[in-house]
């Protein structure tokens, strides 16, 4: 019963995690670069919402694309000024530049937002719905059917339509892929946006559960990484997968063993996973030919 | 002719220059985040404290007489690093007289060896952890005027027996130096009570969900819940009830006095009820209805008792300002050892949560008893007496 609860709500986390471990992979695949500061994607997509749809009363679902619009935004500006200056010449200084912008988003939000965390409740997340015997919140349903969803998305898109396949290209070959007329740069500009707008759906879907100020996304995008890795970078599926399992364990090893031993474990396990399966559980190790 | 000119401006320069020099007064809390609320409340009764003795000259007598007060804040993010550092900075840069802590135990609990070993007085208007005032040092000069811990924790059981019946009561608990600290004191008065807990459990400021701790109490038999944790972490603990379909009466610390409980926890934020050591609410003596204008005419958002929120911030650091003022005025000096044993001398003084009489004395360093303290709860924003209409 206990081990039930916690597999339901740890699968609703780990989708979260899977949702920002997908933002790390798009834009790894596709330019050998990450967003560091996914944490403030997400928070921004929060933030965001809430203002539209708090502060200034409007109606749930142009909030919501429009702050969606907004993080796909800001994954092109992360990725024109702390990204591309870099990456072009060959250096990694993108590491520590896309986690100075992170920073300087979670100030800009500090100083407008405010200091207090606010309850973003939605209507439709409060109470619970029998199932099994167990009490699930509405949200504990929606999160992982839309982490799923968003991933299947993305996997037709990137096998059916031409952007997609555009955008698969330039994951394996950039540079055949520039030979046959494809606009690399806009490629990789798009695998940013969309980067931020599933980081910004996940701190959509978490905000209800949780609460929204300019620190939401910190912890959460240093877990994500950890499950991209897990997952293996280049795999979409992979991280997804990895992300559910890194939410179950935390789930369950915080239900039998208390909240103490939580970070400590699921992070051990972590190094564990790598030491046996370095290109992480689903990644495949690249060749790289000189 | 020069020289009669030179001293005669050298005098009109120096004497404007000693009545000029403001005594500082220190302020490290958290002024972001989380508690950030809880630090402007400090920071207003504070300040009310202050601008009332300036208007009526200062200090009265002694050496300092006519000296006024100037406060300095800095924020701690509620972190013990930054705290430590702040702290430093308000004490050998800005060469506060008294440093005035603020809502977080871990802070002021890194502070105290800090102003121990400076030897100068340490202030707490909020954090209620036994061991920050019960330090264990020889020479102490850590004061408080606000809730213990170990006092605060006997208060919880008698409340939970006397309001609720409860037989069995489980412990929700931060884990962190504060959880910790009201661990110790329950168990403490539990076993004065000949009493065990249904259960100990702990979650973390950042966790989500804690359907799982709590549900191990709900196996366990609990009938009531001790809740001790800040006001998001609380708020997380009120959803997941929700989420379990579970209604214990719940018998909190003050912790979700420190933000906006209703609006993070939801309509089920009524059924907390937790400790406070004043309320704006009711009626008040000539002191609560002198502040409360105070703060109406100073601060524009402040309208009515319910905008003064956390009222228990604002009535803490407003009569621990006045005490530190008494103490200075007696002390006639900024010397630190010299202010300390002025807080023992300190008789009767008339204050907003209660009449002072020697509120300090060596060994005794916390102004509030069990005697001083209200329960309450959120009714939607404001945080009235338990029981109170609104």
């Amino acid at each position: 019963m206990l081990i039930l609860s916690a597999l339901v709500s740890g699968l609703g986390l780990g989708s979260m995690y899977g949702l920002l471990a997908l933002g790390f992979h798009v834009t790894y695949a596709s330019s050998g670069t990450v967003n560091f500061a996914q944490g403030s994607s997400m928070m921004l997509g929060a933030v965001l919402t809430y203002s539209f749809a708090v502060t200034f009363g409007w109606p749930m679902l142009p909030a919501v694309l429009l702050a969606l619009a907004l993080c796909a935004l800001y994954g092109v500006l992360v990725e024109r000024l702390a990204v591309r200056p870099f990456a072009r010449r060959g250096s990694n200084a993108w590491l520590m530049a896309t986690v100075a912008l992170g920073i300087v988003a979670d100030n800009t939000v500090l100083f407008t937002f405010g200091k207090e965390p606010r309850g973003f409740a939605m209507d439709w997340a409060g109470g619970s719905i029998p199932i099994a015997g167990l009490s699930v919140s509405p949200l504990q349903i929606a999160i992982p059917a839309a982490g799923l969803a968003l991933a299947a998305a993305l996997h037709l898109f990137s096998r059916r339509a031409r952007p997609g396949k555009a955008l698969l290209a330039v994951m394996q070959n950039p540079d055949a892929a520039r030979l046959m007329g494809i606009n690399v740069p806009l490629a990789i500009s798009a695998a940013y946006a969309a980067s931020t707008v599933f980081a910004g759906v996940a701190g959509i879907l978490i905000a209800p559960l949780f609460n929204v100020h300019s620190d939401m996304g910190t912890v959460f995008g240093l877990k994500a990484f950890a499950v991209a890795i897990l997952g293996g970078l280049t795999s979409a599926w992979g991280v997804m997968l990895a992300g559910l399992i890194f939410g179950a364990a935390e789930s369950l090893i915080t239900a039998l063993l208390g909240s103490n031993y939580t970070h400590i474990l699921t992070f051990a396990l972590v190094i564990v996973a790598l030491a046996a399966m370095p290109n992480g559980l689903f990644g495949r190790a690249e060749v790289k030919k000189v | 002719m020069i020289r009669n000119l030179f001293l005669v401006l050298a005098t009109a320069v120096a004497f404007p220059a000693a009545a000029q020099d403001a005594i500082k007064i220190g302020l490290v809390t958290a002024l972001s985040g989380q508690s950030a609320r809880a630090g402007e409340a400090i920071t207003r009764g504070l300040a009310v404290a202050i601008d009332e003795i300036n208007a009526r000259g200062g200090i009265q007598g002694g050496p300092l007489k006519g000296r006024k007060f100037e406060l300095v804040r800095r924020d701690d993010e509620a972190t013990p690093a930054k705290g430590v550092i702040a702290a430093r900075e308000l004490l050998f840069r800005e060469k506060v007289a008294v440093l005035f802590g603020g809502l977080d135990t871990p802070v002021s609990l890194a502070i105290v060896p800090v102003v121990n070993q400076a030897k100068l007085p340490f202030m707490g208007p909020w954090a209620a952890g036994t061991p920050i005032t019960k330090n264990g040092a020889k020479d102490n000069y850590v004061f408080r005027v606000s809730a213990v811990d170990e006092i605060v924790d006997k208060a919880m059981l008698q409340y939970a027996q006397k309001t609720f019946n409860a037989k069995n009561c489980g412990m929700i608990l931060i884990n962190n130096p504060w959880g910790e600290s009201n661990e110790k004191g329950l168990m403490a008065a539990l076993k004065e009570k000949r009493l065990k807990p249904a259960g100990i459990e702990k979650f973390g400021q950042d966790d989500i969900d804690v359907v799982p701790q709590l549900t191990r109490l709900r196996q366990a038999g609990a009938d009531c819940l001790f809740l001790v944790g800040n006001v998001g972490p609380s708020a997380q603990v009120v959803k997941s009830l929700d989420r379990m379909g579970w209604k214990p009466p719940i018998v909190s610390h003050w912790g979700p006095a420190g933000g906006r409980f209703t609006e993070l926890a939801g309509p089920s934020a009524r059924d907390v009820h937790f400790i406070q050591t004043y309320s704006f609410f009711g009626k008040q003596s000539p002191v609560g209805e002198k502040v409360l204008k105070a703060l109406m005419a100073k601060y524009p958002d402040v309208k009515g008792p319910g905008d003064v929120t956390p009222a228990v911030g604002v009535a803490n650091a407003y009569d621990a300002m006045m005490l530190t003022a008494a103490a200075i005025e007696k002390a006639g000096s900024l010397d630190g050892p010299k202010v300390r044993d002025a807080y023992y001398r300190i008789g009767r003084y008339e204050g907003l949560i209660k009449t002072y009489d020697q509120p300090f004395s060596p060994g005794r360093h916390d102004a509030i008893n069990e005697n001083d303290y209200v329960w309450t709860q959120f009714i939607d924003n404001q945080i009235l007496p338990v029981g109170m209409k609104k």
